[in-house]
C-alpha cells in the first residue's frame, strides 16, 4: 500500500494551508472545460434533448417546455423593426419579370384557385425542428405556369412586404411539386406571425427559404442570393445537405 | 497659513464602519453588471417570442449582443490594474477549512452564525464569481464561433448554438439567485455602493475578515 504523504514531510503546505487552498481556479477551469467538452459532444447531447423534449413539449399544458433551447414549437424571427398587416382586402400578390402575362393576384383570387396540402417536419437552420406541419396553398409551379415564363429565365426571385426579406430559387427548384404559396397553415389561415395572410414553404429545404408575408415573385434569369444568404447562409438549403448540418430530409 | 481641519482629525476611518471595496473593485462591478444586464435583454429579445415580436430588428438586436459580449471580460481585465482589486481576486480564488463548514451548512440549510463561518467573502460567493467567470468565457467562446463561421468548421456552429443557448438558460437562472440574494440584504448592496459597511455587519455576515 502507498502511505499517505504526511504533512510533515511538505513544509510548504502549512503556509498554503494558511492562505487556503487555490479552489476558485479550479472552479473556473472546471467550468471552462465542461463548456469545451459540451461543444465537442453537442451533436449527441442535442439529437438526445431533441427528442426529449419533442416528446415532453407535445403533453405540455403550460408551454413552458416552449420556452427551452429547440424545446419544440416555432419561434418568430423578423428581420424588421415592425411588419405591416395585411388582410384580404389589401393583400396583393404580383407575378413578373421575365414572363408573358405578368398578374396580380388578391387573396380571394389565390384560394379560388385549386390547393395543395403537406404535411411534413419544419426545419430551422439554427437547430429547431417541428413534426409534421401542414401547409396548405397554391403550388407555385401552377402560378409560373399561368404567367408563361420566358425561354430564357432561369431562377425565380421573391420580395416580402415586411419591405427587407427577400429569397429567391432556381426556375427547377421552384417547379418542385411540393414548393407552395401557403396561404393555412396546422389547419388554420395563415397568422400574421407566421407570415400570412401569404406565405413561401419550400419543404425541402431550410425554413429561411420559406419567406414569410410573400408579395413578389419576379422570374429572372440568375439566382440572386436572399436576405440571410447575404449573411452567410447557403442558397440551395436543402435539409441536411447544406449549412453543414446533418439533419434528416424533410421532404 | 490655515490648518485644514483634516489635520486633527484622526487617521481611521469612523469605527462605526469598514471599507469593503475599493474604486476600482466598484466600477468592474458596475460596468460588469451593465454590460451583463445588455446581454441577457438582447438575449431575451432574440429567444423568447413574446419579447422578439415586440422588438423585431434581428439584425440590430444581434449586433447589440455581440457587442456587449465582447466587451463584457473588459472591465475586469481593467480592473487588474489596481492592487485591491487583484487582492480581491486572491480572496476569491483560496478557500480554507472554514468555507467546507459554510458549504455544509448552505447544504443543510443551517442558518446558525457558527455554521457560516467566512472570511470576507463566503464559499458561495467565491463559487459564484469564479464559476460566473468561466461561464462568461465559454458565452463569449462559443458566441464567437457562432459570430465568426468562417473561424471553425462550420458544423461548429451548431454545436456551439448548443452550448450557448443552454448555457444561457443556466446562467440566466443563477445570476436571478445572485441579484434576488443582493436585494435580500441592502448592507452588501450599500457595500458595493459606497464601499464601506458598518462594522456590525461584517462581523455578523464575515466573522473571519479582519478588515
Amino acid at each position: 500500500m502507498n502511505p499517505e504523504p504526511t504533512e510533515s514531510s511538505d513544509p510548504p503546505e502549512e503556509e498554503k494551508e494558511a492562505q487556503g487552498r487555490p479552489i476558485g481556479r479550479r472552479v473556473l477551469l472546471g467550468t471552462l472545460g465542461l463548456g469545451a467538452l459540451g461543444v465537442v459532444s453537442a451533436p449527441v447531447l442535442q439529437r438526445g434533448m431533441d427528442g426529449f423534449l419533442g416528446a415532453v413539449s407535445g403533453k405540455d399544458p403550460t408551454g413552458l417546455t416552449g420556452l427551452l433551447p429547440n424545446g419544440g414549437g416555432f419561434r418568430y424571427y423578423s428581420v424588421t423593426a415592425s411588419v405591416p398587416n395585411r388582410n384580404a382586402q389589401n393583400y396583393r400578390l404580383t407575378v413578373d419579370g421575365l414572363v408573358d402575362k405578368p398578374a396580380t393576384y388578391t387573396l380571394a383570387d389565390l384560394r379560388a384557385m385549386p390547393q395543395t396540402r403537406l404535411v411534413k417536419d419544419v426545419q430551422c437552420v439554427t437547430g429547431w425542428r417541428v413534426p409534421g406541419t401542414p401547409f396548405e396553398g397554391v403550388r407555385l409551379s401552377r402560378l409560373l405556369d399561368a404567367a408563361g415564363v420566358r425561354a430564357k429565365a432561369g431562377a425565380v426571385r421573391f420580395t416580402c412586404f415586411d419591405g427587407a426579406y427577400t429569397e429567391s430559387l432556381t426556375l427547377d427548384q421552384a417547379r418542385r411539386s411540393d414548393i407552395l404559396v401557403a396561404l393555412r397553415m396546422q389547419d388554420k389561415p395563415l397568422g400574421h406571425d407566421h407570415g400570412g395572410p401569404v406565405r413561401l414553404y419550400v419543404a425541402p429545404m431550410y425554413f429561411y427559404k420559406s419567406a414569410k408575408w410573400l408579395s413578389g415573385i419576379t422570374v429572372t434569369e440568375h439566382v440572386k442570393p436572399g436576405y440571410w444568404e447575404d449573411r452567410g447562409y447557403d442558397v440551395d438549403a436543402w435539409v441536411g445537405k447544406s449549412n453543414g448540418r446533418d439533419d434528416d430530409p424533410t421532404s | 497659513m490655515t490648518l485644514r481641519a483634516e489635520a486633527h482629525a484622526p487617521a481611521t476611518e469612523p469605527s462605526s464602519h469598514v471599507r469593503r471595496f475599493g474604486r476600482a473593485d466598484r466600477w468592474v462591478h458596475r460596468t460588469t453588471a451593465a454590460l451583463m444586464g445588455i446581454c441577457v435583454a438582447t438575449a431575451a429579445c432574440l429567444y423568447i417570442p413574446e419579447f422578439a415580436e415586440l422588438v423585431g430588428r434581428r439584425q440590430l438586436v444581434v449586433r447589440i449582443h455581440e457587442l456587449a459580449g465582447v466587451a463584457l471580460p473588459v472591465p475586469v481585465l481593467f480592473g487588474l490594474f489596481s492592487r485591491g482589486f487583484r487582492v480581491n481576486l486572491g480572496f476569491l480564488n483560496r478557500f480554507g477549512p472554514h468555507d467546507r463548514v459554510w458549504l455544509r451548512g448552505a447544504l443543510m440549510r443551517d442558518k446558525r452564525r457558527s455554521a457560516r463561518p467566512a472570511d470576507k467573502f463566503n464559499a458561495g460567493q467565491k463559487i459564484y464569481a469564479n464559476w460566473i467567470a468561466g461561464a462568461s468565457l465559454v458565452m463569449l467562446g462559443t458566441g464567437l464561433m457562432m459570430w465568426f463561421t468562417h473561424l471553425t468548421p462550420i458544423m461548429w456552429r451548431t454545436s456551439a448554438t448548443f452550448v450557448h443557448d443552454w448555457l444561457a438558460l443556466t446562467i440566466g437562472i443563477v445570476l436571478g439567485g445572485h441579484i434576488g440574494m443582493a436585494l435580500g440584504d441592502p448592507e452588501a448592496r450599500a457595500g458595493l455602493r459606497t464601499g464601506k459597511v458598518s462594522r456590525e455587519w461584517a462581523k455578523r455576515e464575515h466573522p473571519l475578515w479582519k478588515p
